[in-house]
Formats: C-alpha cells, sequence, structure tokens
C-alpha cells in the first residue's frame, strides 16, 4: 500500500475539513498511542511518536477520502514507529542485536520469574516478539482489528494475514509457556 | 503434528474471519480431529490471558491535552462568549438542521433497525471490555443468587432476575450496576469455563423477541427480550455457549 503521507501538506484545515478530522481521527488517539507503545516497547517513546504521527495525520488529512479512518491513522502510526526503530538502530549501530529479524532473546528464565502478575509476564511475553509478529498481535487481541484492517494497516496481503498471525500466536504461547508453571496461571 | 489446519484455519475460525461455509466445514473438521480442538482451546487460553493482563494502554491526559492544541482543537474551556445577536440565527438554524435530520431519520429509520441493533451490540462489547478493567467486573461479588438479587434494590427501578447456573456450567459470579447507552442496567457476571459472561438486563416496553445473535471483534452476543426485560449476553466464549445460557435464563 501506498504511503498515505507522502507530498505536501497544509498546518491548518479549513473549518469543515477541522471538523471531519475531530469527528473521525480524534476517537482512535488511544489507538494509536497503545500501538505505539507496544511497537516502541517504551511509554516514553510512544509519547513522542505518537504526537508526531498525529501532527502527520493532520498534515495529510486532505488526502484521506474516507474509508476507515482508525485503520488510516494507525497506518500513519506504524510507519512512523518503524522510522523511528530504523533511526535507533542506525544510531546504536552494530551492537544492537537485529530485532526487526530475530525479536529480543527470549525473555530469561530470571526476567520472566521476576515478572510474577499477569500483567508483566504477559508484557515481557509481547517484548520479546519481533516487532512484526507483536503488532499483528496487538492489532487483533488489544485493538480488535479485522483481517482487513491489519492487512490495511501494516501492508501484509489479506491473504497471509492468517499465517502471520498464526506464528505470532505460536511464539506468544512459547514465550508465555516458558513464563511460570501451569499452576501459577490464572483460574478465571 | 499431522493437521495442518490445526496452523492455519483453526485461526480463521477462531477470529470469526471465514465465511459461513468454511466455518461450517471447519466444524465438522473439528468433530474428529483432536488436534485442531487442542489447538482452539489454546488460543482461547491465550486470549483470555491477553484480556486479563490488560496490556492496552491508554495515553496520559497531559500528552492527549498537548496533541488537541497541536491539533488547533478547541477545548472546552476556550469556548468563545456569544454575542446576544448572533446568537438566536444560530439556533434557528440549529433547529431547522434538527428537524430535517429528524425528517430524514423517520424515513429511513424503517430499513435502520439492523444498524441500530449493530450499533447497540458494538455498545454492549464495549461495556463488557470495560468491566474487564481490574476492580471493573463487579460490585457485588457473590455466587448466591439471594445475595445478588437484593444487592439490586433501591439501585436500579426494577428487579432483575438473577439466578445462579452453577450446577449447569455457569457459576453466578457476582452483579455490577453499569451504564449502556445513556442508562443505567443490571449486570450479571457468570463464568463459562475459563470465560467471563457479562448479561446486561435493562426493562423494555416492547414486547418479547426470540435471539439474536452477533460477534463483534471476537465476541459473542446473543439478544434477547422476554416478558418486559432485555437482555444482552456477551463473551468470549463460543457462540453455542451463550445459547446455552439464553436458554436457562428463559426456562
Amino acid at each position: 500500500m501506498s504511503n498515505p503521507v507522502q507530498g505536501k501538506g497544509s498546518d491548518v484545515l479549513d473549518s469543515q475539513e477541522q471538523v471531519r478530522f475531530e469527528t473521525l481521527v480524534l476517537p482512535h488517539l488511544d489507538a494509536a498511542f497503545n500501538l505505539a507503545r507496544w511497537l516502541l516497547r517504551s511509554r516514553a517513546d510512544a509519547e513522542d511518536a505518537a504526537q508526531e504521527a498525529l501532527l502527520r495525520a493532520y498534515r495529510f488529512f486532505h488526502g484521506f477520502h474516507g474509508g476507515d479512518a482508525r485503520a488510516w491513522l494507525l497506518q500513519i502510526v506504524r510507519n512512523t514507529c518503524y522510522t523511528w526503530l530504523d533511526k535507533n538502530r542506525k544510531a546504536k549501530d552494530m551492537t544492537e542485536f537485529n530485532e526487526e529479524v530475530h525479536g529480543l532473546p527470549s525473555p530469561s528464565p530470571e526476567t520472566l520469574a521476576i515478572a510474577s502478575n499477569d500483567r508483566d509476564r504477559l508484557s515481557e511475553a509481547l517484548k520479546a516478539l519481533p516487532p512484526r509478529y507483536r503488532e499483528v498481535i496487538v492489532l487483533r487481541e488489544l485493538e480488535g482489528c479485522s483481517y482487513k484492517e491489519i492487512a490495511s494497516i501494516t501492508s501484509i496481503p489479506i491473504g497471509t494475514v492468517m499465517s502471520t498471525l498464526s506464528r505470532a500466536r505460536r511464539q506468544l504461547q512459547m514465550a508465555l509457556s516458558n513464563v511460570a508453571p501451569k499452576e501459577a496461571t490464572h483460574g478465571v | 503434528m499431522a493437521c495442518e489446519r490445526a496452523d492455519t484455519l483453526v485461526h480463521g475460525y477462531f477470529d470469526n474471519e471465514l465465511d459461513a461455509l468454511r466455518a461450517a466445514e471447519f466444524e465438522s473438521h473439528l468433530e474428529q480431529c483432536p488436534e485442531c480442538v487442542a489447538a482452539l482451546d489454546a488460543l482461547e487460553s491465550l486470549r483470555s490471558t491477553i484480556n486479563v493482563a490488560q496490556p492496552y494502554e491508554k495515553m496520559s491526559p497531559a500528552l492527549r491535552k498537548k496533541i488537541l492544541a497541536d491539533l488547533h482543537v478547541k477545548g472546552a474551556s476556550v469556548k468563545a462568549p456569544l454575542r446576544a445577536t448572533t446568537d438566536w440565527r444560530w439556533l434557528a438554524v440549529a433547529a431547522a438542521f434538527l428537524l430535517l435530520i429528524y425528517g430524514g431519520w423517520r424515513v429511513v429509520s424503517v430499513n435502520r433497525s439492523d444498524s441500530r441493533e449493530t450499533m447497540m451490540a458494538s455498545k454492549i462489547v464495549d461495556a463488557h471490555l470495560r468491566s474487564l478493567q481490574p476492580g471493573h467486573l463487579e460490585d457485588v461479588i457473590s455466587t448466591d443468587q439471594h445475595t445478588v438479587k437484593p444487592w439490586f434494590d433501591g439501585k436500579v427501578d426494577f428487579a432483575p432476575p438473577v439466578r445462579d447456573f452453577a450446577e449447569q456450567g455457569y457459576p453466578l459470579q457476582g452483579g455490577r450496576l453499569d451504564v449502556v447507552d445513556n442508562r443505567t442496567v443490571a449486570a450479571l457476571v457468570y463464568g463459562r469455563r475459563k470465560h467471563l459472561v457479562n448479561v446486561f438486563i435493562w426493562p423494555t416496553s416492547e414486547k418479547d423477541a426470540a435471539p439474536r445473535t452477533g460477534s463483534i471483534q471476537g465476541y459473542q452476543w446473543i439478544d434477547w427480550r422476554k416478558q418486559g426485560m432485555e437482555f444482552y449476553a456477551v463473551s468470549d466464549a463460543a457462540a453455542p455457549d451463550l445459547q446455552l445460557l439464553q436458554g436457562l435464563f428463559s426456562n
């Protein structure tokens, strides 16, 4: 899918467009932040990225001709985050593990033993996934996106969303099962 | 690993992304494939792990404020004082506009009940998700219907039918007040294996209606009306589980 924010944007929308922007895009601020937070694995970075993405969305809103505003915004957020990750990786250069491809090494038993509650456990396991897997989990399980929306946000062909999710979920299940003995899991 | 569907189709089925034909085919396959059944169970338990952990992170109010300012959104606090002369003109325009909308709505409303139901269902699913936030699930925690039922007295102006169905596999876990579509409703919480079911109940003047079902974002809902009460049950459990519960309520 083409980049939704190419060309020159406008800094101030006319009043009609402003209303349209506020109606269509503003309801998805939390979705934007949540995706950035999980892609960048840091609240602080996510704050900057979400702000940058929203500014870009605003500037290029005239290029949005209807359709799924959440998917449109999340696509911009995702692009912003990947640019961010890319820049960061170049800055840290060779010493940094290439997590695009490999993800972080599986969380160590120590980390996971410390991650005692459900929330920390899941968070550690999610962080251990490569971003391409992490994002489909976040979009599907946290954001409730359909396969079609996932395809348009991530530019994965619609036909392979299911198999990507399958691999992502398998990795997440493995990361979680590294975590705690079975009886320690909740019984809700 | 023998069955390759346990790796692929089971996800589409779990996510409600298969068309009716493929879903039916897969269901009949499930009856004879323990591997796919196990895969489906594992997916359900993964989803409930995620739901319990509540990993969704919202934007902080400070950042929201900053972004809204960036985007030239005028907040409620910066309302410009209205001049009396323009006031009436705008009110007249607004009134005319409302009449137009109302007229238009009257015309199309005959055909709109479907999408209104979808909207209602999506509000119900939202309420269900809200209830899963830590500390939001129950106001009164009890498996005893004789504790939960009186708890609603004086809190709502109707008597929700509170019953425990533990013996049938739906133990009552508690109840709470909730707000759906701007009205206060009673919410009953039931367990179903590893899943939670919210049953939202409020009085209605409409006549009894047979159950309707659907799913939104992977959550199943079922809606029916009986003896002046509207019922909406919602859960990440499978659709047949909700239909069974509906049957229990209606007996």
